[in-house]
């Protein structure tokens, strides 16, 4: 009785517990500069992970049956963000690799843009190609580089992005000087007059106050969707209105329907309230402890 | 040779010089990465050119300062010694805006672009910092079979600071203060040591 009694605590430890479960298979994990890549498998979905508690810290899902189908849902507000908010945009940079659900979807959906990645890890890379699908083209290309790097020099070169995507955190550690009001500055010139800025960022702790003036003080007022994931839409020509955004949302809702995407359902999550301390400090390049703030 | 050269609080200012020196280092360590950062990112490669310099500075500065002390060694010139490493972190506050971003154009290769501004930024002060703590050692050496407890008790002191620095800025500091304070900061604090050393030097005369 007692074995069993103890046999019924770890099963429920198991199924309730952040750690691997039964079924979680690991098959693939490498070593970088910066971290360990681990591809994980489980139900059907395989994930990329930066630590071994993949539960909490997925970076990119797919579903091995349809690789297309977006296994997470930031992916979703994050394509939300690039199509619904102007026209199509034709030159897209994107800050994080990831597992590149997200440049692969947009390589298709918007297949005459020219889409640019950077990822500063080539691990991160490597496995994105052999474990999820990403192709690069000439088209779409990875440069591999630190994102602040990389933002400076493409102002240097007078480039411009219609749609820029920083989508370079984890759950535990982020570059915080990609978080400073700066860095946002320096994006915000790099856009075009009509250009949109989309950051996947924080919805919990006592970051989420922080990084909301600091975006603030750079964009004014933003879209702010929160789900488990926080992303947030700026423009600094001005917001697009709900109808525009609805009916940009229909327009591609066939399109999305084939990534498991309903458009219209992330609509309500567009929001512009300021659920947050205004007082909160700005984060910039003298005073950025972005990790600190997030513990 | 016969005695100390260093009697009562003298030898405790000579102490707190070489914690203070240890604290500092580490401090401006630190907050070099957080300076680097915005032209040439925080990869690996930065902390890594950051440290060589570091390490490279002091390494040249403990040689430095074992010769120094060769010639009228006297709290006095130990705390000039604190005073010159605090002074040359100065030009660190103009230096880290457009300079750098201009050294990040001319050296397109981050991993050389980054060592060569922790070289422009650090180089000197952390030389000179090297130079404390042997210098300090032959300040509180007293008798030649005493001198390695000496150098052992030095080598503490001036390494626990450096430990105490590096926790106290990455844990708390940066949270609650600019990176331009903090350096402010601890330049003064140097300062106020030097002038103490200087003051206690001249008390015994």
């Amino acid at each position: 009785m007692k074995r069993f009694a103890g046999l019924l605590f770890l099963v429920i430890l198991s199924t309730a517990g952040s750690g691997a479960s039964p079924n979680q298979q690991m098959i693939h994990s490498e070593k970088s500069l910066y971290r360990e890549v681990l591809v994980y498998e489980e139900d059907g979905e395989r994930c990329m992970c930066f630590t071994r508690q993949c539960r909490i810290g997925r970076q990119s899902c797919i579903y091995l049956e349809n690789p297309k189908r977006f296994a997470l849902n930031y992916t979703r507000m994050m394509l939300a963000g690039t199509l619904f908010t102007g026209a199509p945009p034709r030159r897209v940079l994107i800050v994080g690799l990831g597992g590149g659900s997200l440049p692969t979807a947009l390589r298709e959906i918007l297949p005459k843009a020219q889409i640019d990645v950077v990822e500063i890890d080539p691990a991160v890379t490597r496995v994105a190609r052999k474990y999820f699908n990403f192709r690069e083209d000439p088209q779409m290309k990875v440069i591999e580089l630190d994102g602040r790097v990389y933002v400076k020099r493409a102002i240097r070169s007078g480039e411009k992005y219609d749609v820029i995507l920083l989508d370079a955190f984890d759950h535990e550690y982020i570059p915080e000087h990609l978080l400073t009001r700066e860095f946002l500055t320096e994006v915000k010139s790099l856009l075009t007059p009509q250009g949109v800025v989309v950051g996947n960022t924080f919805s919990s702790s006592r970051l989420y106050d922080h990084e909301s003036t600091t975006y603030a003080a750079v964009f004014g007022t933003f879209y702010n969707l929160k789900a488990a994931n926080r992303v947030i839409i700026a423009r600094p020509a001005g917001l697009p209105d709900a109808a525009s955004i609805r009916a940009r949302a229909e327009e591609y809702a066939p399109v999305l329907r084939g990534f498991g995407m309903e458009a219209l359902d992330v609509l309500p999550l567009f929001s512009t309230a300021a659920d947050w301390d205004p007082k909160a400090r700005v984060l910039t390049d003298q005073y950025s402890p972005a990790n600190l703030l997030n513990q | 040779m016969s005695g100390r050269l260093l009697q009562g609080p003298a030898v405790a200012v000579c102490y707190v010089v070489a914690f203070w020196s240890g604290f500092f280092v580490m401090g401006v360590e630190l907050l070099g990465g957080r300076i680097l950062a915005p032209n040439f990112g925080s990869s690996i490669y930065v902390w890594g050119a950051l440290i060589t310099v570091f390490m490279l500075a002091l390494s040249l500065g403990y040689l430095a300062g074992g010769r120094y002390s060769l010639h009228a060694p006297s709290l006095k010139r130990l705390g000039g010694l604190l005073g010159v490493a605090a002074l040359t972190t100065l030009p660190v506050l103009p230096l880290s805006g457009l300079p750098l971003e201009e050294l990040s154009i001319r050296i397109t290769d981050p991993r050389y672009g980054s060592l060569a501004a922790a070289v422009l930024l650090f180089f000197i002060p952390t030389f000179f910092s090297g130079m404390v703590s042997p210098y300090c050692v032959r300040l509180l050496v007293d008798a030649e079979e005493s001198s390695g407890r000496r150098a052992g008790q030095l080598y503490f002191v001036s390494t626990f600071g450096s430990a105490a620095g590096t926790l106290l800025t990455s844990f708390f500091l940066v949270k609650w203060f600019e990176v331009n304070t903090l350096l402010i900061a601890t330049i003064i604090v140097s300062l106020a040591l030097s002038v103490l050393s200087l003051l206690v030097a001249g008390r015994r005369a």
